[in-house]
């Protein structure tokens, strides 16, 4: 039976895994190979790294240290942050990284993600989207890695769902941001709600900070995976702990 | 043993020969990626791997002449994932003849169920035929999973199988032919020792 995935995602900036709160306030918490290995040990069952300043900055990713992390690393991962074209997606895919994952750009242009379905298959192609929780529901934000220019994209979360998964998006990371950085779980309404949309794999990032709200999330909003970052960068949760505690909960995970 | 070191890997345009390569490098063993006829046939050990769209892959592998030299090839050859796929005779992704090796068609995996399509992460397997490419490898091992179309089941070429919403081949045979669906440069441990087995199979089959 298919297992539910644990993903750590490893927030890089300048070379260095970093976490904030809420989208701000970043910190130095290790190094990108370090922590790498340190997840694969644990039993992470995929890694994203994320460039949380590439996107609004117009900056590419530095290329350096994904061939580094392909070389080391036995399990898959997923790099994020500023894939604005097919040939930067080129770039990350044959540097090592089995997928990319796109958040602004795919807003701004949308046939980005068909391109690049068509070009990689929709396997490799992640969307990941930020929604916010507004007054008039679920809505999506777009250049959230910058606090200056973050703003509401004119959509609404499930609409944009529905064209990424149209246009060839493999899997959609959805980040609801109300929850992020926070630790009080995961937004079980939201993420149930756009389920029942989601024809292709769903990721749960945003809020994980108990063992709970993992099992939560896979029991109440039936995700492929949840995706967390400082509930594991701070030790608060050992992944092999976690996993045990998911198998004995009676759901399916890779030992 | 003599494990033979020549691993040859067809250039088969998708994205992932990279981390193939890197997976082989981790065992010690260069691998050498080409669409050159000569250095495959040559070669003591071939892979096939593909990632992307069967219809492309296959445009790419004509494009080459490949065809032939790879139904020709006698040595251990292992498919990898859409390389798997492409050893069939035919495939529904992008409606295209396949290499002809294996019998059957592929076909999506969207058909029926309520699942999420790719079947995409672990997923453990099912040996139903004893094959040294199986070695020390069980129910307990899981292997990384991306795809979206299944090849056909049978008695004689299916060696491993799994289950995702249907049960479907994810590790099959003919002859000196290997294929499996899953990706073992990504599935940690029991990918490694799979990709070990397929460096010790005998280079004459």
């Amino acid at each position: 039976m298919l297992a539910r995935r644990i993903i750590p995602c490893l927030d890089v900036r300048d070379g260095q895994v970093v976490k904030g709160v809420r989208f701000r306030d970043h910190r130095v918490v290790g190094d990108i190979l370090d922590l790498a290995i340190r997840y694969r040990d644990e039993g992470a069952d995929e890694l994203v790294f994320y460039d949380i300043t590439a996107s609004p900055d117009g900056r590419t990713v530095d290329r350096q240290w994904i061939s580094k992390v392909a070389r080391v690393l036995d399990i898959p991962f997923c790099v994020a942050g500023g894939i604005r074209s097919t040939r930067d997606a080129e770039q990350v895919l044959s540097a090592g990284a089995e997928k990319i994952s796109i958040n602004s750009p795919a807003l701004e242009n949308p046939s980005l993600i068909d391109e690049l379905a068509k070009r990689f298959g929709s396997q490799c192609v992640v969307v990941g989207i930020d929604s916010d929780t507004t007054p008039d529901g679920y809505r999506v934000r777009q250049y959230t890695g910058d606090e200056a220019r973050s703003r509401d994209s004119g959509r609404l979360t499930i609409d944009w769902l529905r064209e990424a998964q149209n246009r060839g998006a493999g899997e959609v990371v959805l980040n609801c941001m109300a929850s992020d950085g926070v630790r009080s779980g995961y937004d079980l309404d939201q993420l149930r709600s756009l389920r029942e949309t989601c024809r292709v794999p769903m990721v749960a990032s945003g809020g994980a900070g108990a063992t709970q709200h993992f099992i939560d999330v896979f029991m109440l909003a039936r995700v492929d995976a949840a995706l967390a970052a400082s509930v594991f960068h701070s030790g608060t949760l050992q992944i092999m702990q976690l996993k045990a505690t998911l198998r004995d909960a009676g759901i399916e995970v890779r030992p | 043993m003599t494990i033979g070191r020549s691993v040859v890997m067809i250039d088969s345009g998708g994205a992932n020969l990279a981390s193939v390569g890197y997976a082989f490098e981790r065992l010690g063993v260069e691998v050498t990626i080409t669409h050159d006829a000569t250095q495959i046939l040559a070669a003591e050990r071939v892979l096939l791997p593909g990632v992307g769209n069967a219809a492309s892959i296959m445009a790419r592998l004509n494009e080459y002449e490949l065809v032939p030299v790879i139904r020709s090839l006698t040595c251990p050859v292992l498919g990898i994932c859409l390389g798997m796929q492409l050893l069939f005779d035919w495939s529904a992704e992008g409606g295209t003849v396949g290499l002809g090796i294996i019998p059957g068609k592929v076909e999506s995996l969207s058909a029926a169920r309520e699942l999420p399509v790719p079947h995409m992460g672990w997923n453990s397997i099912r040996v139903r035929h004893v094959d040294p490419l199986l070695q020390g490898l069980g129910a307990d091992d899981w292997f990384y999973f991306v795809h979206g179309y299944v090849a056909p089941l049978s008695l004689r070429h299916t060696l491993g199988s799994t289950i995702y919403g249907q049960e479907f081949p994810s590790v099959v045979r003919q002859s000196n032919f290997w294929g499996v669906q899953f990706h073992p440069e990504r599935s940690g441990k029991s990918g490694a020792r799979l990709l070990a087995n397929f460096l010790k199979l005998s280079p004459c089959v």
